[in-house]
């Protein structure tokens, strides 16, 4: 697939560092309009980090930002302007523990879309029916399994029709035999065009899903490029260690 | 085969409901010998006591409580008015000054600032002490305006002190919200406020409301405190009962009406600490 089309994300030289730490040592990377592209690497590499920057959740030390052209990481930039236009679904689900299913869904669309109860709720259920949740409109989060926690995370981050989704290891806190239903609402996100930015351990998935992979080795992309590419014929020998690590404990 | 295979584990089981039941019996058994003993020693102890006479005449007389109780009664209205009102009030107070005391925000560095020295400091003195230099303090300064009624100075004093105390509750209640949620509620788009208030602050009071309970528990008690600056609330009553009957049986009749607001209120606050604290 020829990457084409203007980037909705653009990342430029940033760096990022928990006091002495520093977890990203300037990292570039686009990702273009209706494009996912995966983000691989080991436990600790920056992966979480690097999403929780693009929201805004964390503030970058260095470099730039930019969503559809327009800079984001700029202090003069509010946050909350900018996290309103991206969709952001976590590994723990982060779900409202205090609110039903659909009122999770919900919840941005009222509060900070302003969108009216009757068209917020008509649209989450019809969101929740879509990620196979009809039904579970009214259950706690405690009473679903934790695929369906992830799959209402999902709902509920693609409610407020975002620009792009960050999905940070959506199935890494799940049992091995509820990953394959949270996968499927990922494909059918892919499926409607949705630009995405996926943090995975999930090698097969990302094969599969991702336009292009980017691996991401203590804090700095070494390689990206087309799945086939990066994951078969990995130029980095970074990349081909992590690989041949993933290989032998059984996960690609 | 499938007859010994069902009736063989019936048998074990009638064997151990038996054992079971044999085993409670004995239980019962040693909690009540047990109990006849401990209660028992301790009422012939007293009762047996060289001043037990004289304690049941001036302590447990049933005419001079039928005689004091009617004023004492309506003397712990007043504890519970005032009750009331305080803990409105502190509820109030105690979550502003919880949520300044969590804002990071600079601008609000200096009501951060007196939020922390406000919990610090009437936290921090006995209540009883509050009370006496507000009720004789306030109304020293002679400003116009200021309350000189002592049962709202009283008020005052003990929503100071409990304030403080409630607002470190909240506080606790707010930081034990897990910092995923702020982080989900940002992600949807909420405000820090929005965040706040929609999401930590409902998960943060269904948590700490056993401990916000307890705390109601101990107001109700010391809203007592006030009888020193003069309101004529129950121990008040009783007190000047006592001094001119030489009887301390109204004492008892206050502490009775205590008991009957205080022992629902705990058992509530058992409910809650069992049931409620895994939500």
């Amino acid at each position: 697939m020829a990457r084409g089309g203007p980037p909705v994300i653009e990342v430029r030289g940033v760096t990022k560092a928990f006091g002495e730490r520093e977890v990203l040592h300037g990292v570039d990377f686009d990702v273009a309009e209706h494009e996912a592209v995966a983000l691989i690497g080991a436990s600790g590499s920056g992966k979480s980090t690097l999403l929780r920057c693009i929201d805004l959740l964390e503030e970058i030390d260095d470099g730039d930002i930019f969503l559809d052209g327009e800079v984001i990481t700029d202090p003069s930039v509010p946050p909350v302007a900018v996290r309103r236009k991206l969709g952001v679904v976590f590994q723990a689900y982060n779900l409202f523990p205090h609110m039903s299913v659909l009122q999770n869904v919900v919840l941005g669309q009222m509060r900070a879309q302003k969108v009216g109860r009757r068209e917020a709720e008509e649209e989450g259920r019809a969101l929740l029916a879509r990620f196979g949740l009809a039904g579970r409109e009214d259950d706690r989060p405690e009473e679903l399994s934790g695929g369906q926690q992830q799959r209402v995370a999902i709902a509920r981050a693609f409610a407020g029709k975002p620009r792009a989704l960050l999905l940070d290891e959506v199935t890494s806190a799940l049992d091995p035999e509820l990953v394959g239903e949270v996968l499927e609402a990922v494909r059918d996100l892919k499926a409607a065009g949705m630009t995405m930015v996926i943090a995975t351990h999930e090698m097969a998935f990302a094969r599969e899903v991702a336009d292009e992979v980017a691996f991401l080795h203590q804090g700095r992309i070494v390689e990206s490029g087309p799945p086939r590419q990066v994951l078969e014929e990995p130029h980095a020998e970074e990349t081909r260690r992590f690989l041949a690590r993933l290989l032998e404990a059984g996960r690609a | 085969m499938t007859e010994t295979a069902t009736t063989a584990p019936g048998a074990r089981r009638l064997e151990r409901e038996a054992a079971k039941r044999r085993r409670a019996r004995r239980n019962a058994g040693i909690a009540a010998a047990s109990s006849v003993i401990v209660i028992g020693g301790l009422a012939a102890l007293i009762l047996t006591s060289p001043g037990w006479p004289t304690v049941r005449e001036t302590f447990f007389s049933w005419s001079e409580f039928r005689n004091a109780f009617p004023e004492v009664l309506n003397g712990f209205w007043l504890d519970i008015k005032v009750f009331m009102v305080v803990e409105a009030a502190v509820l109030v107070i105690a979550l502003v000054i919880a949520m300044i005391r969590v804002n990071r925000s600079p601008g609000l560095f200096p009501v951060r600032l007196l939020s922390t020295v406000w919990v610090d400091v009437f936290r921090g003195v006995p209540t009883v002490l509050l009370v006496y230099l507000v009720g004789f303090g306030v109304p020293a300064l002679e400003l116009e305006g200021l309350p000189t009624d002592p049962v709202v100075l009283g008020g005052i004093a003990l929503t100071l002190s409990y304030s403080g105390y409630v607002s470190e509750v909240y506080r606790a209640g707010i930081n034990s919200v897990h910092r995923g949620q702020t982080d989900a509620a940002l992600s949807v788009g909420l405000t820090q406020t929005q965040a706040m208030r929609h999401v930590v602050l409902p998960q943060a009071i269904r948590r700490v409301a056993p401990p916000l309970l307890n705390d109601f528990v101990a107001l109700q008690k010391d809203v007592a405190l006030i009888s020193i600056i003069g309101p004529q609330e129950a121990f008040r009553v009783a007190q000047i009962y006592q001094g001119e009957n030489f009887n301390y049986t109204p004492i008892i009749a206050a502490a009775m009406l205590y008991l009957v607001i205080t022992i629902p209120l705990a058992r509530i606050v058992d409910r809650m600490g069992g049931a409620g604290g895994v939500r």
